[in-house]
């Protein structure tokens, strides 16, 4: 069996197979792999005995759920309007200029994606950003770079501890 | 400099915990009078929406059927509110314990919280908190277990006929209405769905008693009500203060003494320009109380270095893609609005297009499905009214 056979079972298996389960199932394989791929979203629905159509369907409206490939690290910096009038913008220009893509680009190393996404409830504290599940409040510029490096140098790490 | 006009209030995040001694209380009391204490008491729902909670859970426990279900909607998406969060981050127990009295009253073994994905590094220590409250239910004899139920970025699913397709496993779009939760919500079966702060709430009112909740706030807007201010202020955050306030007076105390409007109740709210705010009041709707503008507690404020132009686009822009896109609409509304200001602004349509705007917008709010399409016509409509020069030039 291929790996995401495997996981979509396993999550099947804790999650149940109804109706009910096709979310959290949904966002297991978000959490595991960055995206729903279409042999994910197939599996899927072969496990819940429903139509794959019915699973790209649901997948799809979520903003969560993407059904592109997405880097290890996802980037959501809030767009909306008390993060915009305090300067989401300038954040946006940082990520972009230290991890060296564009809004909506993936890194050449497959390390992170910086996207934009609505409202995350940190109004009084904006602008402010998701780091996968983390918030991330009171940006600066600088503070936005500080958080970076310490994912690069994270990373770095773990590669050389790989390569051990 | 920021006054202090209004009385703030502690009766939410106050650091107190009476959970077992509320559960063994409301055991031994009928059903009907558990209900008539919450409405007596006035609380409505602090979603926005304004329905009457006690009123909710009478509809639920009178529905025919075995199976219901509570449910605490933290799907908390409205731009500017973030109060749901703090509430579960501080004093989730009260919340849980209002939400099992509910599962007594009208008869539920099942409940969930419906969690926002934005809000998921709350889930481990929400899960703690819910373990400890599944020892209280077998303590005090009460078969009523919570689970968590995450979405996944969605500002629709916060209306609740679609967090139940959301729930389903479904896109989240609207349901018809009716029938209503109280008939078939989740699964069809009866369920109430209150907001977080609303179960929070509740357990103030077993705690203290109705009268004491009543006493708070003016007719038709009874209690506290915790408010998320943002924007242009000195002091953003989270303040619990008396319901029934004159905009005024918020204005001085939490204004940066520049303001030019306030959107009351988020991008689905109503704007307010400063020549207004002595005259309105925020609370609900009520024959004495004058305008007032009802609000989830999105309080979000302009000075008058902020063009509203940029505040509508960011709404609009917020509408065109949180809008499910079921009907027409508000999928095709949203979307020529949109570009309709932006035409106008451009000088590629005449000024007086924003009157077709106007009454497009009027438009979806008698033909939206849902409260989404309904009410972008309120933020639309007060900003282009209020601001029209800005609109233009």
């Amino acid at each position: 069996m291929t790996q995401i056979t495997n996981l979509v079972k396993s999550l099947a298996d804790r999650h149940g197979r109804y109706n009910e389960s096709l979310l959290p199932i949904l966002q297991g394989v978000v959490d595991e792999n960055k995206f729903l791929s279409e042999e994910a979203m197939v599996e899927i629905a072969r496990e819940l005995d429903i139509s794959a159509a019915r699973v790209y369907g649901t997948a799809s409206f979520y903003s969560f759920l993407n059904t592109e490939p997405m880097g290890k690290h996802v980037i959501r910096v809030c767009k909306t309007i008390t993060c915009m009038m305090h300067g989401k913008n300038h954040i946006i220009q940082e990520i972009e200029k230290t991890l060296k893509i564009k809004l909506g680009e993936t890194t050449h190393d497959g390390k992170f994606t910086l996207v934009e996404t609505n409202c995350l409830g940190q109004c009084h504290k904006g602008p402010a950003m998701l780091i996968n599940d983390t918030p991330y409040t009171n940006l600066t510029p600088e503070k936005t770079r500080e958080i970076l490096q310490s994912f690069i140098e994270n990373e770095a790490l773990s590669s050389t501890t790989n390569l051990n | 400099m920021s006054k202090k006009n209004l009385k703030r209030l502690d009766l939410i995040f106050k650091n107190e915990y009476d959970g077992e001694h509320i559960l063994m209380k409301t055991m031994e009391k009928p059903n009907q009078e558990i209900v008539n204490e919450l409405i007596i008491s006035g609380l409505k729902g602090r979603g926005g929406a304004g329905y009457p909670t006690g009123l909710k859970w009478k509809l639920a426990s009178e529905a025919a059927g075995d199976i219901k279900y509570v449910i605490c909607n933290a799907d908390e998406g409205e731009p500017g509110t973030f109060k749901d969060r703090e509430i579960l981050t501080q004093v989730p127990h009260k919340v849980l314990i209002g939400m099992a009295v509910c599962a007594k009253v009208i008869g539920a073994h099942e409940g969930f919280i419906y969690l926002r994905g934005e809000y998921k590094f709350l889930m481990d220590s929400l899960l703690e908190v819910i373990d400890d409250f599944h020892v209280l239910m077998n303590k005090v004899g009460l078969d009523f277990r919570v689970k968590i139920f995450k979405g996944s970025g969605a500002y629709i699913c916060g209306e609740e006929s679609a967090l139940f397709e959301s729930m389903e496993g479904h896109r989240g779009e609207p349901r018809n209405k009716p029938p209503y939760p109280t008939q078939a919500g989740y699964r069809n079966m009866p369920t109430v769905i209150n907001n977080v702060e609303t179960l929070a709430h509740t357990y103030s009112i077993f705690k203290y008693g109705s009268e004491k909740f009543r006493d708070l706030g003016v007719q038709d807007s009874r209690g506290s009500k915790v408010f998320s201010v943002s924007g242009d202020t000195p002091i953003p955050g989270i303040y619990e203060l008396e319901f029934g306030m004159s905009l005024q007076k918020f204005v001085e105390d939490f204004g940066d003494g520049d303001s030019k409007a306030v959107q009351v109740g988020g991008a689905s709210g109503f704007c307010v320009p400063r020549k207004r705010f002595d005259k309105t009041m925020i609370g609900y709707q009520g024959k004495l109380t004058g305008v007032s503008l009802p609000t989830g507690g999105s309080m979000m404020i302009f000075n008058s270095s902020r063009s509203m132009y940029n505040v509508l686009h960011n709404y609009l822009e917020f509408f065109v893609e949180e809008s499910c896109g079921q009907c027409t609409p508000c999928r095709v509304g949203t979307q020529q609005l949109l570009l309709g200001i932006e035409a106008v602004k451009k000088g590629q349509r005449p000024s007086d297009y924003l009157d077709k705007l106007l009454s497009l917008a009027e438009n979806m709010r008698v033909t939206s499905k849902c409260g989404l399409g309904q009410s972008v016509a309120n933020s639309f409509s007060s900003i282009v009214e209020n601001f029209k020069e800005e609109m233009i030039y």
